[in-house]
């Protein structure tokens, strides 16, 4: 039994390893080691394409995150109150949001926004009142943050209503029986105490917004993140540049996750 | 914080907080059920019963967590049904004390302060905590977390938060359910002495009946919702008006039968193989089923005097007292309470030991089962 959970851990993680480890390759080739080196780091981090695929990822899920921990924690508070059907009702769609395969959710957000989009456009044609040509809306930037913001909402629900549901009911009872208005003992006592589920969730989102390639693939238009940068150069052949930005997006990954991770374990706010 | 005596006795004054026929339903079930109640200011009033009578439900419609289906809730002559628990000049303890943990046990017990619009000044909060913590002989303590606190310490931070606010009624909902029976015991001593010495109304709730009676100025017994029976502790105990608040108030023996004879104040109890007489409660009818409630201690168990012939079965030392479980070939099981005095003169008796037990007629009280 162990020598088997051995075996498939090695088959998860050495290829990562590996991965991590050609990265500092100073060879052209990527599959062999040819001495330490840090050169495809720099060689990375010059690259202007890279650069704007890093950037266009960093905006990407930083405001998808904050949209999807504002939201979910409003969504979340809100649920808190319903009752009975309802709630298991809202609770099972929250779920299979999560459960969904990514390329299902990429084709069917790219149908819904395509379809959309062409009702809109003639629309926007037909009231257009200044000169020139209306303004179209068109996949990009804004298409690619409404989706993962959408997912992410869902990670932050489940996670900040965990938080919640822990927090005694008294706690905020207290609050309005010394005197605080609903919304004092929303800032002082609700927004304190589940902060950290908020922040957990925050962190998750940015790290799925950050890493993911199917959904941004469908939706991203013509802009380019960076898994779809990887993506896109892998099929022109691995060189230790894709493996050095792979390690680099692995770390911050890693860095948030556990972040994350410490958060939702902490027991006392302090 | 400080208040001149308070005089206990409220004849003539308007009382503080009222219930009139206040009901609470929840779906089907009603939690609370037409209950009428006038709180007098200054004293300390307990609601007692077991689980699910309606007692908390009762103090969350005085805090203002449950508005009333029906009837309505009064504070100071206004009808409040409606105001919510922020606008209502009362504060409660809860049960777990409800302290917030991100908070210091200064910003804690400072909350309510805070709240105040104007807001009073630093100087001011930090002086009335200081002074409040001294209250509750907490001197020092502003700073701890709350979970660096032992839970006898965590009640009278709860305490302190409350009473900082000076409010017209104290609500404490089993305040004492966590703590261990020894810091209990000396919880309700100061509870009491706090009561006395700062006037202000408390209203209890609890299903410990030792520390309603020890604490309590009134006390409401309350069962499926409504209110059996509202009295003094020494009324509840001596004058119980059933069977229920007679188990509930202290410990008695309860042998049941049909009513068979009056004869004044006494009546006549038909019992299995005998009959027993007492003295007959409120309300009691010739024919109907009662039972004969006998206190323990008013029971005189003898070697070889009058009474009933019994078998010691157990026997329980308790200190001041004995505590023995006899058994009567027809009426059963019961208990009777031996005191150091009762010993000195008849000695101990030995489980198998056969034995007498006797008591007066008047020692007995006639009451009807609901």
């Amino acid at each position: 039994m162990r020598i088997y959970a051995i075996a498939v851990y090695l088959f998860l993680y050495i290829p990562i390893g590996i991965i991590a480890l050609f990265s500092f390759s100073a060879g052209r080739n990527a599959s062999e080691f040819a001495g330490f080196s840090v050169k495809w780091y720099g060689k990375a981090l010059s690259n202007p394409f890279v650069m704007d695929a890093l950037q266009t990822s960093l905006t990407v899920a930083l405001i998808s995150a904050i949209i999807a921990a504002v939201f979910g924690t409003m969504a979340a508070l809100a649920l808190q109150n319903m009752t009975g059907r309802s709630r298991a009702f809202f609770d099972a769609l929250i779920y299979i949001a999560v459960m969904i395969p990514g390329i299902v959710i990429g084709i069917s957000t790219l149908i819904a926004i395509v379809t959309v989009f062409g009702w809109l456009n003639p629309i926007l044609v037909a009231i257009w009142p200044a000169e020139g040509p209306a303004p179209q809306l068109a996949m990009g930037l804004g298409t690619l943050i409404a989706a993962h913001s959408l997912f992410n909402m869902a990670l932050v629900i489940i996670i900040v209503r965990a938080r919640i549901a822990g927090m005694d009911r008294s706690f905020t009872e207290a609050s309005a029986d010394l005197y605080a208005t609903p919304f004092g003992t929303f800032r002082q006592i609700t927004l304190p105490l589940i902060q950290p589920g908020i922040l957990a969730g925050f962190l998750l989102s940015f790290t799925f917004s950050f890493d993911d390639f199917i959904i941004a693939f469908f939706v991203a238009g013509s802009n380019t993140t960076l898994p779809i940068y990887v993506f896109s150069s892998i099929r022109r052949g691995v060189t230790p540049e894709i493996n050095a930005i792979g390690t680099m997006v692995l770390s911050l990954s890693l860095i948030l996750l556990i972040t994350a991770q410490i958060l939702l374990q902490r027991k006392r706010t302090t | 914080m400080q208040s001149a005596d308070t005089p206990t006795s409220n004849a003539g004054r308007a009382p503080i907080a009222e219930f009139r026929a206040a009901t609470k339903q929840y779906g089907a079930v009603t939690a609370a059920d037409q209950i009428d109640l006038a709180i007098m200011p200054g004293e300390f009033l307990s609601f007692l019963g077991p689980s699910g009578c309606g007692k908390t439900t009762a103090l969350r419609m005085l805090a203002g967590f449950e508005v009333p289906s029906s009837g309505s809730v009064h504070l100071d002559g206004q009808q409040v049904n409606l105001v919510p628990p922020h606008k209502r000049p009362v504060n409660m303890v809860f049960q777990h004390y409800a302290l917030f943990p991100h908070m210091t046990v200064a910003d804690n017990i400072s909350y309510g302060l805070r709240q105040q619009r104007p807001k009073p000044a630093a100087a001011e909060i930090t002086r009335r905590v200081e002074e409040t913590l001294t209250t509750v002989r907490l001197p020092g303590f502003e700073q701890r977390r709350i979970w660096e606190m032992s839970g006898g310490q965590q009640q009278r931070v709860a305490l302190a938060r409350a009473l900082i606010n000076q409010p017209k009624i104290l609500l404490l909902d089993e305040p004492m359910a966590a703590l261990d029976r020894k810091l209990r015991r000396e919880m309700q001593i100061e509870l009491q002495s706090l009561q006395r010495a700062l006037g202000i109304t408390f209203v209890l709730v609890t299903h410990d009946q030792e520390e309603a009676l020890s604490m309590s100025d009134r006390i409401c017994i309350m069962r499926a919702g409504r209110i059996v029976q509202i009295g003094t502790p020494r009324q509840l105990y001596d004058a119980p008006l059933n069977r229920y608040v007679a188990d509930f108030v202290g410990k008695s023996n309860f042998f049941a039968g049909p009513l068979s004879q009056i004869d004044g104040p006494i009546g006549t109890v038909s019992l299995p193989g005998q009959s027993g007489q007492g003295r007959l409660g409120q309300g009691v009818q010739k024919g109907a089923n009662v039972s004969l409630s006998v206190r323990p201690e008013q029971i005189t168990l003898t070697h070889s005097g009058p009474g009933l012939e019994v078998l010691i079965k157990n026997r329980i030392f308790l200190g001041e007292h004995t505590e023995y479980l006899v058994n009567h070939g027809d009426l059963g099981d019961f208990l009777i309470l031996v005191s150091r005095q009762g010993e000195a003169l008849e000695g101990t008796f030995e489980p198998g030991e056969p034995a007498r037990a006797h008591w007066k007629p008047e020692a007995a009280l006639i009451l009807n089962n609901d």
